[in-house]
């Protein structure tokens, strides 16, 4: 019973770090709060969805979310931050500007599904377990894993190894600098903002599917979550985010099913805050500087 | 000519940091330009790099205007500026900063190989693994200046390498700095060090209150009563 719980909190932890990476990778590279982040999570479920309906194949849906989520990431960069960022203290407009294009997204999504929860039609994806050890597990949850482990190596083999990864991380340190070398900024941060839309998208997939719902306020909670994980694992750090992703999922697991299912959110931000008495930079934080420098 | 700057105007922040200068680098010369603090010198570079926004006035490099372009494609050209502070990324390792350096090449042939830059600077293949940040200030120096050198540069323009630098390591970098000019790398020096930088360079500038107030032969300049009473503090 106990380790079913542990392997259903890192499935949905899996999920978790999927979304929350895109938010802490952005963040650390711009150094600037993108709200926008939990609705561009729904728009992939929603996307998913209605490719579904009109036939496609699920596998199709996923992939096509998963590149529009990525474009209407652009699109909130666009909107929400390329003007602002030019101001000498952008953090609190940002703010504002990403809250708002959340909310037209919001409410793009609300008007689309006139204010219902949709799910996937049945079928969509097998319903087949299977016994592992004794644990009972699904072909989404294998799925998902492996997803998400695929997609978490790709991006940190991006970062790290090939030279858009290294322009990424100079932004990230040194704006000024990277110019400089002749790093644009700006394709940085258009591409920054597809791959974290991208992420995102996947993520309000799998969390659709694997809830059996979609609704245009899905995104928040989410939103939410990747404050906790970013927090915990240290402010835009990429392993950081992973652990402490899983690390929520099984909390949550464990005390829905041992504590209150009602409760579950206060007993883990109570837990936010626990942690954070020990471990302020989070897990992986060295320092707020572990972002990168100044924004300046 | 190679660089073409024509009566420059530059304020920002309310200041009018430069007012009307005007000077010239021709290809393969090393030119200082002197001056305390406060004269505009900085500003000077940075309006090149596209750091500061230009006013009136011109900067011509290669016959492309560079006011009408933006930072990093002036440092895709070959215009590359090493920062005063030396800005390395100090979270990425000797060998990463190299590689970003790369990027200016925006497509134009490689001047110096990785093995050049390590030639000219053994220490910075010792420590290729180490993070940026680790190295001390005359370490970081020569990366800012390997850095710059792996995108091609037509065009140098250093901003106070000197600053912060014990003596000796300040001999290593100009010492450098002079062989690459040597092998016909175009310079433009900015240095507080006045008395280091008429020493190394052929001809200069004294900047003031954002105009130019001299120019002349580094070696006269360097012999000149008025300049060695104001700038050379002796």
């Amino acid at each position: 019973m106990l380790a079913q719980q542990i392997l259903n909190g890192v499935v949905s932890g899996s999920i978790y770090a999927l979304f929350a990476l895109g938010f802490t990778l952005l963040f650390g590279v711009q150094k600037l709060l993108n709200l926008a982040h939990g609705a561009v999570f729904m728009a992939g479920a929603f996307i998913a969805y209605y490719c579904v309906i009109i036939g496609l194949p699920f596998w199709v849906g996923l992939v096509f979310a998963m590149i529009a989520s990525g474009v209407i990431s652009i699109i909130v960069e666009l909107v929400a931050f390329r003007q602002i960022r030019k101001q000498v203290d952008p953090e609190f407009p940002a703010i504002v500007s990403s809250l708002g294009v959340d909310l037209i997204l919001i409410n793009i999504a609300q008007n689309l599904s006139n204010t219902r929860v949709l799910s996937m039609p049945f079928g969509t994806f097998p319903i087949e377990f299977y016994n592992i050890f004794g644990l009972r597990i699904s072909l989404l949850q294998i799925v998902i894993l492996v997803l998400v482990a695929a997609l978490v190596g790709a991006l940190v083999y991006y970062l790290q190894k090939t030279s858009f990864g290294r322009q990424v991380r100079a932004v990230a340190q040194n704006e000024r600098a990277a110019a400089l070398l002749g790093v644009s900024a700006a394709s940085v941060y258009r591409q920054t903002f597809f791959i974290a839309g991208a992420l995102a998208g996947v993520a309000g997939v799998l969390i659709g599917l694997s809830f059996n719902s979609i609704h245009f306020l899905m995104g928040e909670p989410y939103l939410l979550y990747a404050f906790v994980v970013v927090v915990i694992g240290g402010i835009g750090s990429v392993p950081g985010a992973v652990v402490a992703a899983i690390l929520l999922g099984v909390t949550q697991a464990l005390t829905k099913a041992y504590l209150s299912s009602t409760l579950s959110d206060a007993i883990i931000f109570s837990l936010l805050f626990v942690a954070l008495l020990f471990f302020p930079n989070g897990l992986f934080g060295r320092a707020v500087l572990s972002a990168g420098g100044d924004r300046k | 000519m190679m660089l073409d700057i024509q009566n420059l105007y530059v304020s920002y922040q309310g200041i009018k940091a430069l007012r009307g200068v005007s000077l010239q680098v021709d290809r393969g010369e090393m030119v200082a330009i002197i001056g305390s603090n406060g004269a505009g010198k900085s500003t000077l570079l940075n309006a090149i790099s596209r750091l500061v926004p230009a006013g009136e006035g011109r900067i011509v490099f290669n016959g492309v205007d560079l006011r009408r372009s933006i930072a990093h494609k002036v440092a895709r050209l070959g215009v590359l500026q090493v920062p005063e502070g030396r800005q390395i990324l100090g979270e990425m390792t000797v060998l990463e900063n190299l590689q970003v350096g790369q990027l200016a090449l925006g497509g134009r042939p490689a001047k110096y190989s990785l093995s050049d830059v390590y030639a000219l600077f053994p220490v910075l293949e010792e420590r290729h693994a180490q993070l940026g940040g680790t190295l001390s200030g005359g370490q970081q120096q020569m990366l800012a200046i390997g850095r710059a050198m792996m995108g091609a540069p037509e065009v140098l323009l250093l901003d106070e390498p000197s600053l912060g630098l014990s003596p000796l390591m300040t001999d290593q970098v100009f010492a450098a700095l002079g062989r690459l000019n040597a092998d016909g790398l175009t310079v433009m020096l900015v240095e507080q060090n006045a008395h280091r930088a008429l020493e190394l360079t052929s001809r200069a500038y004294v900047l003031d209150r954002g105009l130019v107030v001299r120019e002349g032969k580094s070696r006269d300049l360097a012999d000149d009563p008025s300049i060695i009473a104001s700038y050379l503090g002796v």
